[in-house]
Parts: C-alpha cells; sequence; structure tokens
C-alpha cells in the first residue's frame, strides 16, 4: 500500500533522512520509535508533502502511484492522512466549515458527488461520538483555544471524517492524559483497523501501543530504519533505551 | 476635507494616491453630507467597484450612533475618505475590507474627531492585495480639549498574498485632552504558511486553502452590517480572483 525505498530528504539542505526503506501492506499497523532527531517527524512531512522537506534521492508510492510527485491536497484526495505532532490552530474557521470543504473537495477529486450538509453532520456528529468530543468544538474555530489534548482528539475526528486508506499519526499520543491517550487509542482502532487500511504511527512511548496493538515496530535512528520486529520490539525498548537497542 | 486645489504628493492625505486617476476625475463634487441628529442612528454599507473617490462627512450629534461598512474592491483607483465629527457620548463604528490584485490602488482615508466629551470611535480595516496592487489606511483620530472620556480605537490590518504588493497603514493620533483611551494596532503579513499546509493536507486545493483563510481574515468587519450576507458575498468573489 505505502512503499518507500531508500528515501533520502533534506530540510534547509540539512541530511536528516538517509537511506530510508519501509513497506506496508493493507490491514497492517506499524509504528516508529526512536530518539529525538531521529528524523520521525521529518518522514511524516516528507509522506505528507510539506513545503521545504525536499527528497534528494529514493521513491515513496502509494497504491502504486509516485507519492512524491503529488500535491499535499492530492495525497489527501489519494486517501493519505496526516495526524499532526502539533495541530495549527486557525482563527475564524470552523471546524465544520473546514471539513466540510475539504472533505467535498476530496470526493471531487475522487469523482464523487458532494455531500449535503445535512448528511456532512450527521458523519460529523457521529465521529465527534467517537473520540468522546462534544459537538459544539466542532463548530468552534479549528483548534483555537483547545487543549493539547482537544488538538490531538479533533485530528482524530477529522481522520474519522475523511475516512483516509492510510495514517501516518505523528506523535498523537503527546500531551494526552491517561484516559484521552484510551480514547484515542480506541479511535484510531475503530477508524483505521481494517483489512483495506494501514497505520503508520510515530511514537516515543510503549503506552499508546498498549491501545493500539501494531504488528511491526521499527527504530528509527539518523535517519534509517535500524531495527525491525514485532510488538515485543517495543517492550524492549522502553526497558532498555534506544542507546542499547540502536547501537 | 474638501480639498479645492488639485492635491499632488506632497499633500499627506495624497501621499498614496493615484494622482492621474485624481487629476483625471478633478474637481471632486462637493462631498456627501450626512447629519445624524441626536440620539439618532444611523447605518450605511458602501461598496466601491468602479473605480471612484467617495467623499462623505458625517456628523453625530449627542448621543448619536452611526456604523459604516465599507467594501472598496472596484476600479484601476478607488478612494473612501471620511471626515467624521463626534459631539457629546456619540459612537461610530466603522469596518473596512479592501481587496485588491493586479494594479489596483485603493484607499481609506478617515479623519475622526472627537469634538466633545465621551465619544467612541471603533474602526477595523483589512487589506487583502495581491500582485502590484497599493492598500492604503490613512487614519487620522483627532481629540479636542474638552472631549475628555474619548475612547477611540483603530484595528488596522493588511494581508500581502504576493511580494509585489504595498500595503500602507498610518493610524495617527493628535491628542488635546488629557483623561482618554486611544488604541492602535496596525499589522503587514502574509499567509500564515503552516495553516496553508494544514488546510492542503486535509485536501482543499491551493486556492481554497488561500480563499478560506482570507475569508476568515476579513470576516468579522461586516458584522452587523446592512446587507451584511451580500458585502460577504461580494468580498467572497473578489477574494476568488485573487489566490
Amino acid at each position: 500500500m505505502l512503499k518507500i525505498e531508500n528515501l533520502h530528504a533534506t530540510v534547509a539542505d540539512k541530511p536528516i533522512l538517509k537511506g530510508l526503506s519501509l513497506a506496508i501492506n493493507a490491514g497492517e499497523i506499524h509504528a516508529i520509535m526512536g530518539p529525538n532527531g531521529a528524523g520521525k517527524s521529518t518522514l511524516s512531512y516528507v509522506l505528507g508533502g510539506r513545503p521545504g522537506y525536499e527528497v534528494t534521492e529514493g521513491s515513496a508510492t502509494f497504491d502504486e502511484q509516485n507519492l512524491l510527485d503529488m500535491d499535499p491536497h492530492e495525497r489527501a484526495a489519494a486517501g493519505l492522512f496526516l495526524g499532526f505532532q502539533y495541530p495549527v490552530e486557525i482563527p475564524g474557521v470552523s471546524n465544520v466549515q473546514f471539513l466540510r470543504e475539504s472533505l467535498n473537495a476530496q470526493r471531487k477529486a475522487r469523482g464523487q458527488e458532494p455531500l449535503s450538509g445535512g448528511d456532512f453532520l450527521k458523519l460529523a456528529r457521529e465521529k465527534a461520538g467517537l473520540l468522546k468530543m462534544d459537538m459544539d468544538m466542532l463548530k468552534r474555530p479549528v483548534n483555537v483555544g483547545f487543549s493539547g489534548g482537544e488538538k490531538k482528539r479533533n485530528e482524530m475526528v477529522q481522520m474519522g471524517i475523511l475516512d483516509p486508506k492510510v495514517a501516518i499519526l505523528d506523535e498523537t499520543d503527546s500531551g494526552l492524559d491517561i484516559d484521552a491517550l484510551r480514547i484515542v487509542g480506541d479511535g484510531i482502532n475503530a477508524i483505521m483497523r481494517r483489512p483495506d487500511k494501514a497505520v503508520l504511527l510515530i511514537t516515543h512511548y510503549q503506552r499508546l501501543l498498549d491501545y493500539v496493538q501494531p504488528d511491526f515496530v521499527h527504530v528509527l535512528a539518523a535517519g534509517r530504519i535500524v531495527k525491525s520486529g514485532g510488538p515485543e520490539l517495543a517492550l524492549e525498548l522502553e526497558r532498555e533505551g534506544y542507546a542499547e537497542i540502536a547501537a | 476635507m474638501s480639498v479645492s486645489a488639485l492635491p499632488s504628493r506632497r499633500d499627506e492625505a495624497w501621499r498614496y494616491s493615484d494622482i492621474d486617476a485624481v487629476t483625471a476625475t478633478w474637481p471632486l463634487p462637493a462631498p456627501e453630507s450626512i447629519i445624524v441628529p441626536a440620539g439618532g442612528d444611523f447605518r450605511r454599507a458602501i461598496v466601491q467597484d468602479e473605480g471612484t473617490i467617495r467623499q462623505i462627512e458625517l456628523v453625530l450629534g449627542k448621543g448619536a450612533t452611526a456604523a459604516l461598512h465599507v467594501l472598496n474592491i472596484g476600479g484601476a483607483y478607488g478612494r473612501i475618505e471620511l471626515g467624521v465629527t463626534l459631539h457629546e457620548g456619540a459612537d461610530f463604528t466603522l469596518g473596512a475590507a479592501q481587496i485588491g490584485g493586479g494594479e489596483q490602488n485603493l484607499e481609506i482615508v478617515t479623519t475622526v474627531t472627537h469634538a466633545e466629551r465621551g465619544a467612541t470611535s471603533r474602526q477595523t480595516v483589512r487589506s487583502v492585495l495581491g500582485g502590484t496592487a497599493t492598500g492604503t489606511y490613512l487614519g487620522k483620530v483627532a481629540v479636542a480639549r474638552d472631549a475628555q472620556q474619548t475612547d477611540s480605537e483603530q484595528d488596522v490590518k493588511a494581508m500581502l498574498l504576493d511580494r509585489s504588493a504595498t500595503a500602507n497603514a498610518k493610524p495617527e493620533l493628535e491628542i488635546f485632552a488629557d483623561d482618554v483611551k486611544c488604541a492602535h494596532g496596525c499589522a503587514i503579513g502574509e499567509l500564515d504558511a503552516m495553516a496553508l499546509y494544514y488546510l492542503q493536507s486535509r485536501g482543499l486545493p491551493p486556492a481554497e486553502a488561500k480563499k478560506i483563510l482570507l475569508q476568515a481574515f476579513v470576516a468579522g468587519v461586516f458584522d452587523g452590517a446592512e446587507d451584511e450576507e451580500k458585502l460577504r458575498a461580494l468580498a467572497l468573489a473578489k477574494l476568488g480572483e485573487l489566490v
């Protein structure tokens, strides 16, 4: 579904990713862990097409299409979702308006009919309920005045509404208290754990993986995957630290 | 405000103007005069969409209120000039947006005189400028010696869509009373790159993402306007042409 080969990328001319390869098949959940500065967020932004993140070598394909040739909105329409580590506040733009226009822009790109206002609200209410988020918050400006945990839950509501094929979730667990962590974990499972979908979880900690059991765990260090394994690798990392494992 | 001699760029109030366009329309007709009697309420929406110079002199009697909402979008050169005099306890609100692209030159020039005590004035101006357009706000607030407890505010922001566009903003205070509150804020910037990327990452094409951010930027200036919906729709259509 998502195939990354020998990916090299620079940010402001500084090499960050140095030959990263990873293949994610439908129905799989992968976790990437790694020390600060390893390139985890860079990987998510490169896959999401953020300007300024330049690929210098290698490839990334998504459903056989060259992902790196696509603009960010085209990647979204193709079914890629990026959960931001720091969701952006957008004063003056309501969540509902923004999400409806986004979803309908995606549907248009896929040749589908736009969703009516009523149908959209029904969908939004269902997904907000899944994440135990008050519908009133969805009517407020995007992330403005939201706590760290509310922003992350809002990301998951967006993911639910947009219904992607592949979700790349960049430290979705950071800033969450224990209850919110469970709600977000349950949300990820409910939305994405399907045979035709896949998830790439980027995290520092084992705790999210207690709720969202990964099929594969990878260690990213100095811009490359240095070790891969099953769920037991995350526990090992938690116990021994990156220094031991990545060495 | 009424100028009898043809202005030049040496005149502060015409410094950024398209003097050729001004010359072509000179002499201007007498300014429109509006007098709101004591206790009265006046509201008007003004859409400048054909490249004209509009001059309005507004006098608010004791305790009167007035709200002007302005959308300055049309023509090669469009200027809206307001002279407002506030008597005791009067309240004046201006909500204005000017949106220009190409080589447009758009101006909003205001002089608000707090002549007597206890009057309030609020001016909110938003400019969106692309291409090599120029947008100017010159806003003078004059507080007379006896106009104690004046409360005035100027909130001016401009968004440049291209590095070749120009925004001029000059809030100016001339205060002769000693018990007054006169706030003014001014900011000129570009669309937030991270916000744009965030919107695009959810599926909005770049032009739609820009439009939604610009819509939010000018939103609010038309709150409570006569024809609020029409002003918003016209502003949105003009924004759509720029992105």
